[in-house]
C-alpha cells in the first residue's frame, strides 16, 4: 500500500512538473512578451523593468528560477495588478472556489448516488423513465445555458414570492451558494446517476443478494447493506476526474452568478494577457487536479484492494 | 376411439425434409447485423435523423436562407420571433421648440405634471412638465418600476421643464419615471411614472434607402410599410438570427465533428503502434500518454489558445482545432491499444500469421477492423464534449473571434439580454442542446449495436 502511494505520488510530481513547463515554455512561445503594452517604453525604463522580473536572463535560467520559485510555491507578482503577488491572489480567492466545488461534488455525488439507485430498483418503470429523461437532459445542456435558466427562474420566484428567497448572484451568505452549487452539480450528478444506475443494475441480481433475500433480510436491508454498498464502488473511481471537471465547470458558473472565485480570476487574467497570474493558477490548479485524482485513487484502492493487484 | 385406429400406412417412412437446414434469411455480415440491430432502436433512429436534419440545416439551410449573417437590419435591433414588422412612414424629424408649447397642468395624481408632448415614435419621446424652481431626474425602464423596484436606467439631471429622448428607441414599452431632487440634488418622494408605447416609424428618405420603396414609387405620409421578415428574430446588432444560427452551427459542427474525428484517428495510430510492438517502446509510449492525459485539459485548451494567438480578420476555429487535437488524442489510444493487444492474442491472427501474413496486413486486415465499433462508439461520445468545449471556449471569450458566429459565442452574446430578449439565448442553447442529446442517444444505440461486451451498459 504504501509503496503504491509513493509510486503515485512520485508520478504525480512528475507530472505537476509536466504542467509546470508545458505552461512555462508555452508562454513564452506566445508573440509578443508582457511589457508590451499600450505605451510606448523607453529603452532604459525597459530595461530596467526587465531587469525587475528577470526577463534579462538567458531562458535557461529564466526556468531554472521559475522552477525553483514554485518548488517553494512562489509564483511571482500579477503584471496588470501592481505589486499584487499571484499567491494573495489564490490565497484570496481559491477558498470560494472551493467551497462551491464542495458543495457542488457533495450534492452530485448524493444526488447522483441515490437517483440512480431508485432508477435500478424501478428498472423500466415510470420513476426509471422519468429519471432517464432528467439526466440525458442534464447531460446536453451547457452549464452557462444551466445557470442562466436557473437564474432566470430565480428572478421570477423572488418577483413572486414578493421578495428575495434566494439571491440571484454574488456572494457572502450560505444562501448565495445553493444555486450556483445546484448548477455546477448537476451535470456530474447526471452522469453519475447513469453511472450508479448501470452499477446497481449489476449488482441487484447477484447471488449474495439472492442469499439474502432467502434468509428473509428486509429489502431495506438488502439495499443498505449488500446492494448500496457494493454498487458505490464504481462512481468513487469517476469522483477524481469528477472533481476536475467541476473545477472548470465553476468558470462559467463564477461568472454567470457573479462570484468571486479564482476562475473568474483566470479568465479574467487571460483576457487581461497577465502572464504570471495565468501561469500560476494553472500550475496551481494543475498540482490540485493531479493530487486529487491521486488521493481518490489512493482511497479507492484503501475501500476495494482488488484495484492494488490491477495496478 | 378414432386415435387408434392405426393403419399400416401410419407406419410408412416419411420422405425426408431438409426444412430445417435451409437458410431462410440471407447471412449477416457484421455491419448489416449491427444496423439491422440499429433500425431496431427507435431512439436512436430518431437520433440519426435528427443529426441529418441539423446537418441540412448548417449545409443547406444558407443556399435556401440567404440573408447574410453579418448584414444589420437597424429598423429591427432584438426583436423576437413573430414580431409586429410594420412601419409607418413619415415626415423626417424637425427640431423640438418645447418653449412655444403650452406648458403642463400638474393634478394630485400627477404633482410634477409629467406629460407626453407629442405621440412617442422611434424618432424620438418628447416628454414636458411644470417648471419647478428645483431639477428632475428622468429615468427609463423596459419594466415596470412597481415590479422591479428600480427607476431603470437614468437620462439625465435637467433644469429644463422638458427633455427629448432618441436613445436607442424600439417599439416597446418604456416607464418613464420623472423624479423631483431637493436643493441638495437628492431625490425626494416626488415622483410620476409614465407608461409610454413607442410606435415604430421610418422617414421617407430611410425607407427608400432600405428599398422599402422603390426609386419611383409613390408613397404618403402615414403610409404603412413593411420590414424585412426576420423568422426568428435578429440578435443586439440587427443580425437575423436563422441566418446566424445556420453559420454558427457550420462552426459548431465543424469542429464538433472534426476535432473528434482527427484526434481519435491519431489516438488510433498511436495506440495501435504501442500494442503492437509491445514491450519497452509500449511503456514508454503509454507514460507519454498518461503525462498528456494529467493535464487539466481546459486550462491548456485555454493555453494554447493564447499561445498561438489570434491575428485579425482570423476567426481561431483552426487553433481550437489544433488544440483539441493535440490534447485529447491520449483517450482513444489507451483504449484501442487495449483491443490491440487482446486481439494480438486471438487465434485468428496466429492462424493469419502462420499463413504467411505480413504485419501491415494482420494489422489492416484483422486488428482495426475488429476494433473498429468501438472506435466508432468513441467518436460519437466524444462529438458532444467537443461541442460543449467550443460552446464553453466561445462563452468565456476565448473560442471564435467575432464577427465568426458560433452557437457557443452567440450564447455568450444572448445571455446578456436575457430578461428582455431570451430569444437570443435560448435558440442557440436549443441548438446545441439537441445536437448533445442527438449524438448521446446516437452514441448509446451504436455501443448496443456493435459492441456486444458493452451492451446493455450505460
Amino acid at each position: 500500500m504504501m509503496e503504491y502511494a509513493a509510486k503515485r505520488v512520485m508520478l504525480g510530481l512528475l507530472t505537476v512538473w509536466f504542467i509546470a513547463s508545458a505552461t512555462f515554455f508555452g508562454m513564452h512561445a506566445v508573440p509578443g512578451d508582457p511589457l508590451s503594452g499600450e505605451k510606448a517604453l523607453t529603452p532604459q525604463i525597459r530595461a530596467n523593468l526587465e531587469a525587475k522580473y528577470g526577463l534579462d536572463k538567458p531562458l535557461a535560467t529564466q526556468y531554472w528560477i521559475y522552477l525553483g520559485n514554485i518548488a517553494q510555491g512562489d509564483f511571482g507578482i500579477s503584471y496588470t495588478q501592481e505589486n499584487r503577488r499571484v499567491n494573495d491572489i489564490i490565497r484570496e480567492h481559491f477558498p470560494v472556489s472551493a467551497t462551491l466545488g464542495i458543495l457542488a461534488i457533495v450534492f452530485a455525488g448524493v444526488g447522483g448516488v441515490l437517483w440512480g439507485a431508485l432508477t435500478a430498483l424501478y428498472r423500466n418503470r415510470w420513476p426509471d423513465v422519468v429519471i432517464m429523461f432528467l439526466v440525458i437532459l442534464g447531460i446536453s445542456v451547457p452549464s452557462f445555458v444551466m445557470a442562466a435558466i436557473s437564474q432566470w427562474s430565480l428572478v421570477n420566484l423572488n418577483q413572486i414570492a414578493g421578495g428575495t428567497v434566494l439571491p440571484i448572484g454574488g456572494w457572502g451568505s450560505v444562501w448565495h451558494m445553493v444555486a450556483p452549487a445546484l448548477v455546477l452539480g448537476l451535470s456530474t450528478m447526471a452522469y453519475l446517476t447513469r453511472l450508479m444506475r448501470s452499477s446497481m443494475l449489476e449488482v441487484v441480481n447477484t447471488d449474495y443478494v439472492r442469499t439474502a433475500k432467502a434468509k428473509g433480510i428486509p429489502a431495506t436491508q438488502i439495499f443498505s447493506r449488500h446492494q448500496l454498498r457494493n454498487a458505490i464502488l464504481p462512481v468513487i473511481t469517476v469522483l477524481g476526474p469528477a472533481i476536475a471537471g467541476i473545477t472548470t465547470g465553476g468558470f462559467v458558473v463564477e461568472i454567470v452568478f457573479a462570484i468571486p472565485g479564482l476562475g473568474r480570476y483566470f479568465v479574467q487574467a487571460i483576457q487581461q494577457l497577465d502572464y504570471t497570474v495565468i501561469m500560476g493558477t494553472t500550475v496551481f490548479y494543475g498540482a490540485f487536479l493531479v493530487f486529487m485524482v491521486i488521493l481518490v485513487d489512493l482511497i479507492y484502492s484503501f475501500i476495494d484492494p482488488r484495484v492494488r493487484v490491477d495496478q | 376411439m378414432s386415435s387408434t385406429d392405426l393403419t399400416p400406412a401410419d407406419f410408412a417412412k416419411l420422405p425426408r425434409q431438409h426444412d430445417a437446414d435451409q437458410l431462410t434469411r440471407p447471412s449477416l455480415s457484421y455491419w448489416a447485423d449491427a444496423w439491422r440491430r440499429l433500425r431496431g432502436n427507435p431512439r436512436a433512429m430518431a437520433s440519426l435523423g435528427l443529426i441529418l436534419f441539423l446537418l441540412a440545416f448548417v449545409t443547406v439551410g444558407p443556399a435556401v436562407w440567404t440573408v447574410d449573417p453579418s448584414a444589420q437590419d437597424v429598423d429591427q435591433i432584438g426583436i423576437g420571433p413573430g414580431a409586429d414588422r410594420h412601419v409607418t412612414l413619415t415626415a423626417p424629424l424637425t427640431p423640438w421648440e418645447p418653449q412655444t408649447m403650452a406648458p403642463p397642468k400638474a393634478s394630485t395624481d400627477n404633482p410634477l405634471g409629467f406629460t407626453l408632448a407629442e405621440p412617442a415614435t422611434t424618432q424620438a419621446v418628447r416628454l414636458t412638465w411644470v417648471d419647478h424652481d428645483s431639477p428632475h431626474r428622468l429615468y427609463r425602464n423596459l419594466f415596470a418600476p412597481a415590479d422591479t423596484g428600480s427607476y431603470g436606467l437614468p437620462l439625465a439631471d435637467l433644469d429644463t421643464p422638458y427633455f427629448e429622448d432618441r436613445l436607442d428607441l424600439q417599439p416597446e414599452t418604456y416607464y418613464y419615471t420623472l423624479v423631483a431632487l431637493d436643493a441638495a440634488g437628492e431625490e425626494t418622494d416626488t415622483g410620476v411614472t409614465l407608461t409610454i408605447d413607442v410606435t415604430r416609424v421610418i422617414s421617407f428618405a430611410e425607407a427608400r434607402e432600405r428599398g422599402l420603396i422603390g426609386p419611383d414609387e409613390k408613397a404618403e405620409i402615414g403610409q404603412t410599410l413593411e420590414l424585412a421578415w426576420h423568422p426568428l428574430g435578429t440578435d443586439y446588432l440587427g443580425r437575423d438570427m436563422l441566418a446566424r444560427l445556420m453559420y454558427g452551427g457550420q462552426v459548431s459542427l465543424f469542429i464538433g465533428l472534426l476535432a473528434p474525428l482527427a484526434f481519435v484517428l491519431l489516438g488510433v495510430v498511436y495506440g495501435s503502434v504501442a500494442g503492437f510492438l509491445g514491450g519497452a517502446v509500449d511503456q514508454a509510449m503509454m507514460r507519454f500518454a498518461d503525462f498528456v492525459v494529467a493535464l487539466p485539459f481546459l486550462l491548456f485548451m485555454i493555453l494554447f489558445k493564447v499561445v498561438f494567438g489570434i491575428g485579425p480578420g482570423e476567426s481561431g476555429i483552426l487553433p481550437m482545432l489544433a488544440a483539441m487535437i493535440i490534447l485529447l488524442w491520449p483517450a482513444p489510444a489507451r483504449l484501442v491499444r487495449g483491443q490491440i493487444l487482446q486481439i494480438r492474442e486471438e487465434g485468428y491472427v496466429s492462424a493469419s500469421k502462420l499463413l504467411g501474413a505480413t504485419t501491415p496486413y494482420v494489422v489492416g486486415r484483422h486488428m482495426l477492423p475488429n476494433t473498429l465499433g468501438v472506435i466508432l462508439v468513441t467518436i460519437t461520445f466524444q462529438v458532444p464534449s467537443a461541442i460543449f468545449t467550443e460552446a464553453f471556449l466561445s462563452f468565456i471569450g476565448m473560442g471564435v473571434a467575432p464577427p465568426t458566429p458560433s452557437w457557443g459565442a452567440m450564447c455568450n452574446e444572448g445571455i446578456k439580454s436575457m430578461l428582455t430578449r431570451p430569444h437570443e439565448l435560448l435558440f442557440p442553447a436549443i441548438m446545441i442542446s439537441a445536437t448533445v442529446l442527438a449524438f448521446n442517444l446516437l452514441g448509446d444505440g451504436l455501443r448496443d449495436a456493435l459492441d456486444a461486451r458493452m451492451r446493455g451498459a450505460e
